[in-house]
């Protein structure tokens, strides 16, 4: 036994802990001025696609609504005008609307959508100052005739939030079933195609690949990121 | 009046030609300046304590509001004097409005006995940088401290609801145990000064850095003692059961809102303002320390003095937890009381010759052997599952 087990001594040692924090680097992010990747299944605003031949995906089956736990999506479903059909089915989302004060981006919508009509982007950063703002409709949450999400002006789009929406539907091997896995069961969009199939669960390279929103004190401690705050370019950790 | 005065004030060179209407004027000034800096320095030290302790944590902290952050506390004050000021149905009104007063005044009155450094010659006038330096000096302290229970005491119980009462009560019981170990370490300073005066006690200290300074003397103990004291007394961390969130919502100032609950606040942070000066005073030499360019410059240590004091009560804030309660009274009437009165005996021997000093060295030591033995032998009896130490936790 030291004299540093010394119970009197120790006393001081927390002190020398905490006096050496001051020097270290500083785990906040300055949030407005600095923003953190977003992690590839994030949830945020909604985007209603539409498929290669500009139809629109929505087939006003109102599936969303019902499975919408804040009660946030109203859906009325239309016929289709049989010379100018909206979308490819029998009938059409006549009115579609998202009340964002409502809604907690569970992302059960886009789960029991059967079309792929409803994802979710990355967009988080998007505030209004009257409740009537909140409320998107189609003209909002349809995207545009390229394909892209509508860039409201109280909107902060960022490169990449638009990229694979909801990720999470193209990860897992459809219907649970192993030799599904990488095949894509899902249909095109306007603008991006038919889009990728995620790494799925038997991806042994994909499976443990850390977020890389994900920091730690001891990274900061140990160096890893450099600065204040997170580099965007931080390399990912990969297990070799 | 003037002749009242100056008989009260021997020393003070403002009143050595009689009190007539500029010493009037001046005195009222210095109120104003004392109070206003007061005010102003809670501000700064709110900012600060959150700054710090940020630091401490690895964090930024508050840096939004004004040029760094440095108007948080200002706007968060703003914000509170716009509030509802509630009055709780249950609560005794009268007492429930008086208490934060009560908490403040007296916090207010000690700042009046600390000496900031050296005097200041305005118009023929000579006044020292000290709103009063009553012959009972340090012991305006003492008191304001006592009375500024009340003010903890008062809100808990007037606000006619649990948890502030129990908050109170805490209160009241660890400042009444604190109060004999603090005014003890006290009473080793006068005796080693030989006066009441605060001033009295900054010119002992003077001359020389450090090396005439109380802290260095009574090997730091009486040091030691006034400033754990001192934490207990302010309820700051680890001492601050009175308001564990954890376990009282709050405590005494829970159903505070508005103007009352900013008076309590500011009744908290002026007294670790005040507090960190009287440590300065009493310990650290005050305004000594050496001229800069040839100037005498007592307020600029003085003030340097106090923002290292209050940095070291921040860190002890970010480094160690909150106490239990058996805990706090153990320290409180087994450690620090009896130490600080066996400190007093020892001072007070060595005050009279060496051999009494080593006289009662002696007798204190076979004291608090004996009161060891005595607390060792009722923690036996009393079953070592209750209550137990840090000491018991250790495993052999």
């Amino acid at each position: 036994m030291s004299i540093l087990d010394n119970r009197f001594v120790s006393f001081f040692k927390g002190f020398v802990v905490t006096g050496k924090q001051p020097l270290k680097p500083k785990v906040t992010t300055q949030y407005p001025e600095e923003k953190r990747p977003k992690p590839e299944r994030f949830h945020g605003r909604h985007v209603l696609n539409r498929y290669e031949d500009g139809l629109e995906k929505c087939i006003g089956c109102e599936l969303c609504a019902g499975v919408c736990p804040a009660h946030c999506i109203y859906v009325r479903g239309a016929d289709n005008p049989p010379d100018s059909p909206v979308s490819p089915g029998e009938r059409y989302g006549f009115v579609y609307e998202i009340n964002f004060l409502r809604c907690i981006h569970c992302d059960l919508c886009v789960e029991a959508c059967p079309t792929e009509a409803i994802t979710e982007s990355k967009l988080f950063e998007f505030s209004f100052t009257n409740r009537q703002d909140a409320i998107y409709t189609k003209a909002e949450l349809l995207v545009d005739d390229e394909g892209k999400p509508r860039q409201l002006p109280w909107e902060d789009w960022r490169p990449g939030d638009d990229r694979n929406t909801s990720a999470w539907a193209r990860a897992t091997s459809p219907a649970g079933r192993a030799d599904l896995e990488g095949t894509p069961l899902w249909s095109a969009e306007l603008g991006y195609g038919l889009r990728p199939a995620q790494a799925g669960q038997s991806d042994e390279q994909a499976a443990d690949v850390p977020a890389d929103f994900d920091i730690s004190v001891r990274e900061v401690e140990a160096g890893e990121v450099a600065g204040v705050g997170v580099r965007a370019t931080r390399p990912v950790r990969r297990p070799s | 009046m003037t002749s009242a005065l100056a008989a009260l004030y021997p020393g003070d060179p403002l009143f050595a030609k009689g009190a007539d209407l500029w010493v009037w004027v001046i005195l009222l000034v210095k109120l104003v300046v004392v109070f206003a800096i007061l005010m102003v320095s809670v501000l700064f030290v709110i900012m600060y304590e959150r700054k710090v302790v940020a630091r401490l944590g690895n964090r930024w902290g508050p840096n939004r509001a004004g040029p760094n952050g440095w108007l948080q506390s200002l706007a968060d004050g703003l914000k509170l004097f716009f509030k509802e000021a509630l009055v709780p149905a249950q609560a005794d009104k009268v007492v429930y409005r008086l208490a934060p007063v009560v908490a403040m005044v007296p916090v207010f009155v000690t700042f009046a006995i600390v000496p900031v450094g050296g005097t200041l010659t305005i118009g023929g006038y000579t006044t020292r940088l000290q709103l009063a330096d009553p012959p009972w000096g340090i012991l305006v302290m003492l008191m304001a401290s006592s009375i500024s229970v009340y003010g903890v005491l008062l809100a808990g119980w007037a606000s006619g609801s649990k948890y502030p009462l129990i908050g109170s009560v805490r209160a009241s019981a660890q400042m009444v145990s604190y109060e004999a170990a603090l005014g003890l370490s006290v009473a080793t300073v006068v005796l080693l000064t030989g006066s009441l005066h605060t001033s009295a006690i900054v010119a002992a200290q003077h001359g020389g850095f450090l090396y005439h300074w109380n802290i260095l003397r009574g090997f730091g103990a009486p040091f030691a003692i006034f400033s754990i004291a001192i934490t207990a007394e302010m309820t700051r961390p680890p001492f601050d059961l009175v308001e564990a969130e954890e376990e009282l919502a709050g405590g005494f100032n829970m159903e505070y809102s508005s103007v009352a609950f900013a008076l309590f606040y500011l009744a908290e942070y002026a007294a670790l303002v005040t507090n960190s000066a009287i440590i300065a005073t009493l310990f650290l030499g005050g305004p000594d320390g050496p001229r800069i360019a040839g100037h005498s410059v007592g307020p600029v240590w003085f003030t340097l003095k106090v923002l290292i004091l209050l940095y070291v009560f921040v860190w002890a804030r970010a480094t160690l937890p909150r106490l239990r309660y058996d805990q706090l009274m153990d320290l409180g009437w087994k450690r620090l009381i009896p130490g600080a009165l066996a400190l007093l005996l020892v001072v007070a021997g060595a005050r009279v010759s060496w051999r009494y000093g080593l006289a009662a060295l002696a007798g204190s030591m076979i004291a608090l052997l004996l009161l060891a033995r005595a607390i060792e032998v009722g923690r036996a009896g009393s079953g070592k599952e209750q209550g137990g130490m840090p000491s018991e936790l250790e495993s052999p």
